[in-house]
């Protein structure tokens, strides 16, 4: 168990900065998701908490200890590499108790605590089994197995179901949660996958290109982004961006959008030049008595809902409304944005400005 | 990665077949040759045309590790019975045995100095390979080109400053001298060939092992070391090979103590150049090592010919 703070952690490689002062902070038994694209320095992230990289500059504290020079086995911490790392040499019985062997575990002790793990993860009948011919969630609970054998403070996974089929990856999802959540042990999940991230982790942090853009509860990020990289990154459809020209000030309320006035939460901060309009596609509705118009040029079927995609004169935006609502292609129609919901962005900075609904999210993160 | 390969037609497949076989045949028929020379009389080796059907003899094997002298026949007959059999073939000859050949020790010379050699540059070998492909070594292309550029020029090509060097070093006809020599020309094939086959390995094999707690020696021996078997068995074989067969320096540099087979074999032909049967016989023990070895060995062998080419 333990929290674990990264201070301005930055790591260079050669002359490419992989991570660029990073900080936030993980819980005792939190899931906290490394939420990124491909490139984004997840991975190298995890690895200088984990010690298998040093950082350039910056602490890395692991209950307070600051362990950032500390070579990865004395930091009592568990490695679920993505592509597994099973020792091919052993079989999955001495996989498991490979890291216990280092402590010099009497062989009665390590073989209880190999059949006790084994059992949490029902692998019992494979033990004997050599590593190579197994599948791969079996490969994944190996190991698994190996990570939490040992009782470590925490559990740092990069991609762990990466390799997995769809199909199966949700299963391993629920499992893994679920182990988490009876273990209680603070674990560190790296994903390029917002879903996932989403569903499984108790906080999320948000990077790209080696910076930490956002870091909160999954709600919040989602609700309240504090950038457009982060709007985008995060829900499917993305969340539509409407560029505009204006000025917002201090108690603003709406702007205006070509000939229309559009209702925003009451802005905190100024900005004037190139502004983007932040909406959510469940919260653009189809009403024709809205003074803002765009026509319909396309529309998907999801069930329950559809995502319509409409023209307007500020770009292409998609909404996402029940299935029951009439939208035909060609349509021309008004679009009511829920107020409430909206976020104003400053287009060169790419950064959300703070409004009265933003302001709890954003001011502390 | 695995691929599939399209089962071949029997047609290509007996073609395939014909080949490798007609490729063995002639090979092999050298090797059976110089096996069938050891087992025949002096004279019938030198027959011609060549005998393929002889009375089969170990003369050729008893001559090879004796040393003897002929004797008149007055003085043969005053000898007592002869005790052993091979005491009685070689009075046949009018000759009697005066003591052991050199040819144990010779063969002793390169067992020891064959595997001292390639020992050594397996553990150098390896330690070199594994630094080479894990960790940030300065100047580590123009270290890893220099390397193969020692091998870029046979190495006989330096033989003259080896022997002053050597003179210098008293290294001259010493075991220490041939198994430094051997393990030097041989160290920059197994550095390339050993950090190929480390390179295939994954990394986090051992990252996993550190952080199960194990130190990067022990991450090393107990994950990398039996993962890279296969490379280190087939390297092995390719630096016992050389040093094995390696002609040139030993005749240059070794005369007595430290002399190998190789270049002792010719000299038992002996005084008229007739004992091709001992020659025989001594270059059939001599090949017997290396085919152990390789036949020891031939499950990574066929693993490690392939270079990598196969992944898992
Ligand atoms: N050892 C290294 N030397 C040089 N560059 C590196 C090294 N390791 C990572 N990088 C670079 O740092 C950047 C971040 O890499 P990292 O592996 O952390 O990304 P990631 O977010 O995990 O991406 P992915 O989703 O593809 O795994 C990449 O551009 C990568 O090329
Ligand atoms: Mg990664």
């Amino acid at each position: 168990m333990a929290q674990i703070r990264i201070e301005s952690v930055r790591k260079e490689f050669g002359a490419f900065t992989a991570v660029q002062s990073s900080s936030f902070t993980i819980e005792d038994g939190e899931f906290f998701m490394l939420l990124g694209p491909s490139g984004c320095g997840k991975t190298t992230t995890l690895r200088m908490m984990a010690g298998l990289e040093l950082p350039t500059s910056g602490e890395i504290y692991i209950d307070g200890e600051e362990v950032g020079m500390k070579p990865a086995s004395q930091r009592d911490i568990a490695f679920v590499f993505q592509m597994f790392a099973l020792y091919p040499h052993m079989n999955v019985g001495k996989n498991i108790s490979y890291p216990l062997l280092s402590q010099g575990m009497p062989k009665a002790q390590v073989k209880e605590k190999v059949d006790e793990v084994a059992q949490i993860l029902g692998i019992t009948d494979i033990l004997k089994k050599p590593v190579g011919g197994l599948s791969g969630g079996d490969r994944q609970r190996v190991a698994l197995g190996r990570a939490i054998v040992r009782n470590p403070k925490a559990f740092f996974m990069d991609e762990p179901l990466g390799a997995l089929d769809a199909e199966f990856r949700e299963h391993m999802s629920e499992e893994l949660r679920a182990l988490h959540d009876r273990m209680g042990a603070t674990t560190v999940y790296v994903t390029h996958d917002q879903l996932e991230a989403m569903q499984m982790g108790d906080k999320i942090v948000v990077m790209n290109h080696g910076v930490v853009e956002q870091f909160g509860v999954p709600q919040d990020i989602y609700d309240w982004p504090a950038t457009m990289f982060v709007a985008s990154f995060i829900g499917s459809p993305a969340m539509n961006f409407l560029n505009f020209h204006g000025i917002v000030g201090t108690g603003t309320t709406a702007v205006k959008l070509a000939e229309s006035e559009i209702k925003v939460p009451e802005q905190l901060g100024g900005a004037r030049g190139d502004l983007v309009l932040g909406v959510r596609p469940e919260h653009v509705h189809l009403d024709d008595s809205a003074d803002y118009r765009g026509e319909v040029t396309a529309t998907e079927y999801l069930g329950t809902t559809q995502i319509v995609t409409l023209n307007t004169p500020h770009g292409e935006i998609k909404a996402r409304i029940p299935s029951s609502t009439r939208a035909e292609v060609g349509e021309n129609t008004g679009l009511r944005f829920d107020e409430r919901t909206i976020t104003v962005f400053e287009m060169e900075k790419g950064r959300a400005l703070l409004s009265a609904a933003n302001q709890g999210v954003l001011n502390h993160g | 990665m695995s691929f599939s390969v399209t089962e071949p037609s029997i047609r290509t497949k007996w073609f395939a077949g014909t080949a490798v076989v007609l490729y063995a045949v002639i090979t092999i028929l050298p090797l059976m040759w110089i096996i069938a020379t050891g087992f025949k009389s002096p004279a019938d080796s030198i027959a011609y045309p060549p005998k393929v059907v002889f009375e089969p003899t170990l003369e050729g094997y008893v001559n090879l590790f004796t040393q003897r002298t002929r004797l008149n026949q007055d003085d043969l007959d005053a000898l007592p019975p002869p005790e052993t059999w091979y005491d009685e073939m070689v009075r046949e000859q009018g000759q009697v045995i005066t003591g052991r050949s050199r040819y144990g020790e010779r063969f002793m010379n390169s067992i020891f100095i064959g595997f001292g050699s390639t020992f050594l540059c397996m553990v150098l070998g390896t330690a070199a390979a594994y630094a080479f492909s894990r960790f940030r070594v300065p100047l580590k292309n123009d270290l890893l080109f220099f390397i193969l550029s020692t091998r870029m020029m046979p190495p006989i090509a330096v033989a003259i400053p080896i022997f002053l060097m050597f003179r210098q070093l008293g290294l001259n006809d010493t075991h220490l001298g041939m198994i430094l020599l051997y393990t030097a020309v041989n160290l920059s094939l197994s550095v390339w060939l050993l950090k190929g086959f480390i390179d295939e390995i994954p990394v986090e094999y051992e990252e996993a092992a550190l952080i199960d707690g194990y130190t990067r020696f022990q991450a090393f021996y107990k994950v990398v070391l039996p993962q890279a078997a296969t490379g280190i068995a087939s390297t092995a074989i390719f630096c016992l090979i050389f040093a094995w067969n390696e002609y040139a320096f030993a005749v240059l540099l070794t005369s007595g103590t430290a002399q190998t087979a190789p270049p002792f074999i010719p000299t038992i032909i002996g005084v008229g150049g007739k004992d091709w049967p001992a020659v025989a016989a001594g270059a059939t023990i001599f090949l017997v090592p290396v085919m152990v070895f390789t036949i020891l060995l031939r499950k990574h062998l066929l693993r490690g010919i392939t270079f990598g080419a196969v992944r898992k």
